[in-house]
């Protein structure tokens, strides 16, 4: 198991990342976020940046992952690499890491990466920091350091698995700078083929559903509108959700909402919900319990509407506004009419 | 049916201390509770055994307090549980953890089903689930909410993401970690909790589990933790808006041109 560490540790290198890519077939923006990280860090050890991409077709991709920073393009092309199967992804990048040994190796922390990279480092006996927020390179050692949330954002941690090839990260979509599309860039694309083997004990994908709304998506959102126990009802989320409209963002909720069945759960941001990265958040009537906190205190921005202005949001925000949400975010509608902000379209 | 759950007992919200010397998360004293998604795999668990019978096995990795955490899963409907605790796993990263517990599925042997809560809140990882999937070389799937169906040789679940959902087909013996949608967790009956507390919880060291010494805690762990550090401040203070309807709503605005949030 321990096949690239107990002898040649000296000879990984290289800085891979792992492409993440949107049910279409498009590269996610993650992929260019993870590149501009990755070049960073190949230019510190003075080794090559290498994209590795799964998937149906990524002849579109492989020349795109180049123009953001990749010098090599690992391309693996399968009918049945279209939907994201934990097993066969696994089977694949274990193969080419233990073939192409890469140092280091990152990839996105999304629901994909967070569910393939733990099990790929699994396999190769190899240590893994989730959800990084920092990453560089010790300047004595050469090995990554990794910089990461722990315990609710209470603390920041940072890990080193330099006794371990590859030194593996995951990084949370919005965390990192992307480099911006260099055309005139050049780089290798080097086809690997699936092998019988890759295939053997994966499991059966048997439909996949992308959700019309778009506005569910809170791990990509710039923006979200989120509220919490004092939005009453579902018929105070249908407020939030022009408001987010008119802003081209996201409906976020608090446990409370959920658990009341106002709102579904792959809306809810906490601890027992997701973890969000907006420039923009905006919290209506949440009152702030360290469980919510958690999940959205990294956010850039933090507005809080409440008609108390003593609850943990509302010192806790950048922008607090004291009144009735009920009566603030139809004029703040009117408001962003009036300066001709609607990035919803004609929603409403 | 047989069915392990994988249990973690974690602090209590806002309740984490950390050891300055070893920088891990200090797990005596301290209020600490079942993680939180855990709750669910135990009560995804004990419906399964309801519907198609067979048994339930908590197992949890821990100091000896961590059986609160066990008898809160017996008291919920789970057949029996066992601890990992020796000082020699003390330390372990989620690699480590993940093989120790891998090591006690196979111990128990015959597994069918390994269910775990989708990530546990102190950590916030979501890396043993698929560790324990990848060192038993079993099929995996992580963030289901709902189970469609248990077959006679596979189990069906659906799979939520950010853009919605799948549903996949997996063959035993298979790992499953779970949302929080997925269920209401059953508020034990008194004479439940009560018969779990009675209940013997058998406690693995390393040497019952046949782990080996050089994959299993601290010294053993790929990610070593070099410092801790206070998070970076919130910038600036609180611009507060107040006022009128209006007023507020054209103040706000205003900011969030001014700032270019919009």
């Amino acid at each position: 198991m321990k096949l690239l560490n107990e002898h040649d540790r000296e000879s990984c290198r290289n800085v891979w990342i792992i492409s993440e890519f949107l049910p279409d077939g498009e590269l996610h923006a993650v992929s260019f976020e993870l590149l501009g990280a990755a070049r960073t860090l190949a230019e510190e050890l003075g080794c090559e940046v290498w994209a590795a991409a799964l998937g149906r077709d990524v002849s579109k991709a492989a020349p795109q992952l180049i123009s953001r920073g990749a010098d090599k393009v690992i391309a693996v092309e399968d009918g049945r690499l279209e939907y994201f199967n934990d097993e066969f992804e696994c089977n694949i990048l274990e193969r080419l890491v233990c073939k192409y040994r890469p140092e280091i190796l990152l990839g996105a922390a999304t629901s994909r990466g967070r569910a393939l990279i733990p099990r790929l480092a699994g396999k190769l006996y190899c240590g893994l920091t989730a959800d990084c927020t920092g990453l560089s390179i010790d300047k004595e050692t050469g090995v990554l350091l990794q910089t990461r949330p722990a315990f609710g954002g209470n603390i920041m941690a940072t890990i080193q698995s330099g006794g371990f090839r590859p030194q593996m990260a995951t990084v949370r979509p919005k965390v990192m700078k992307a480099l911006e599309a260099d055309p005139i860039r050049t780089g290798e694309i080097i086809y690997e083929a699936v092998t019988e083997k890759d295939g053997e004990k994966i499991k059966e994908i048997i439909k996949a559903v992308t959700e019309a709304q778009s506005n569910v998506n809170l791990s990509d959102a710039n923006i979200i509108v989120s509220g919490g126990r004092a939005v009453k009802g579902p018929e105070g989320f249908r407020l939030l959700e022009e408001l987010a409209s008119r802003l081209g963002g996201a409906v976020g909720a608090s446990r409370a909402a959920v658990d009341s069945g106002w709102i579904a759960y792959p809306h809810q941001v906490g601890q027992t919900g997701q973890t969000v990265q907006a420039d923009l958040y905006i919290a209506c009537g949440i009152s702030g319990q360290i469980q919510h906190l958690i999940g959205m205190q990294s956010c850039k921005t933090i507005v809080a509407i409440d008609k108390d202005d003593s609850t943990p949001m509302m010192q806790m925000a950048d922008i607090a506004i004291k009144g009735d949400l009920f009566e603030i975010i139809p004029k703040i509608i009117e408001e962003l009419d009036k300066n001709g902000i609607n990035k919803g379209g004609n929603k409403q | 049916m047989k069915i392990a759950v994988c249990v973690k007992q974690v602090p209590a919200a806002g309740d984490a201390k950390i050891n300055p010397e070893t920088k891990r998360i200090i797990r005596e004293g301290g209020k600490a509770v079942v993680n939180p998604f855990d709750l669910y795999a135990i009560e995804e668990a004990v419906r399964i055994k309801e519907r198609t019978g067979g048994e339930v096995i908590a197992l949890s990795m821990g100091p000896e307090k961590a059986k609160a955490a066990l008898t809160e899963a017996l008291s919920m409907g789970v057949d029996r549980a066992v601890l990992l605790s020796d000082r020699a796993f003390g330390g372990s990263d989620t690699w480590a953890t993940s093989y120790a517990l891998a090591k006690a599925i196979e111990k128990i042997g015959g597994v069918d089903l390994i269910l775990c809560g989708k990530q546990a809140v102190d950590g916030d990882t979501a890396q043993v689930g698929a560790g324990i999937a990848a060192k038993l070389d079993i099929m995996q799937a992580a963030n289901v909410w709902r189970i469609e169906e248990i077959g006679a040789d596979t189990v069906t679940v659906k799979r939520i993401n950010e853009r919605g959902w799948d549903v996949v087909r997996l063959a035993y013996p298979a790992l499953l970690t779970v949302v929080k949608d997925i269920n209401i967790p059953r508020i034990p009956k008194l004479r439940d909790a009560r018969a779990a507390r009675r209940a013997e919880i058998p406690v693995w060291k390393p040497e019952d589990i046949g782990a080996d010494p050089d994959k299993i805690g601290l010294k053993s762990s790929p990610t070593q933790v070099v410092k801790t550090a206070p998070p970076a401040a919130r910038g600036a203070e609180t611009l507060k808006i107040d006022g009128s309807s209006e007023e507020a709503a054209n103040v706000f605005v205003s900011e969030l041109i001014r700032r270019k949030l919009v």
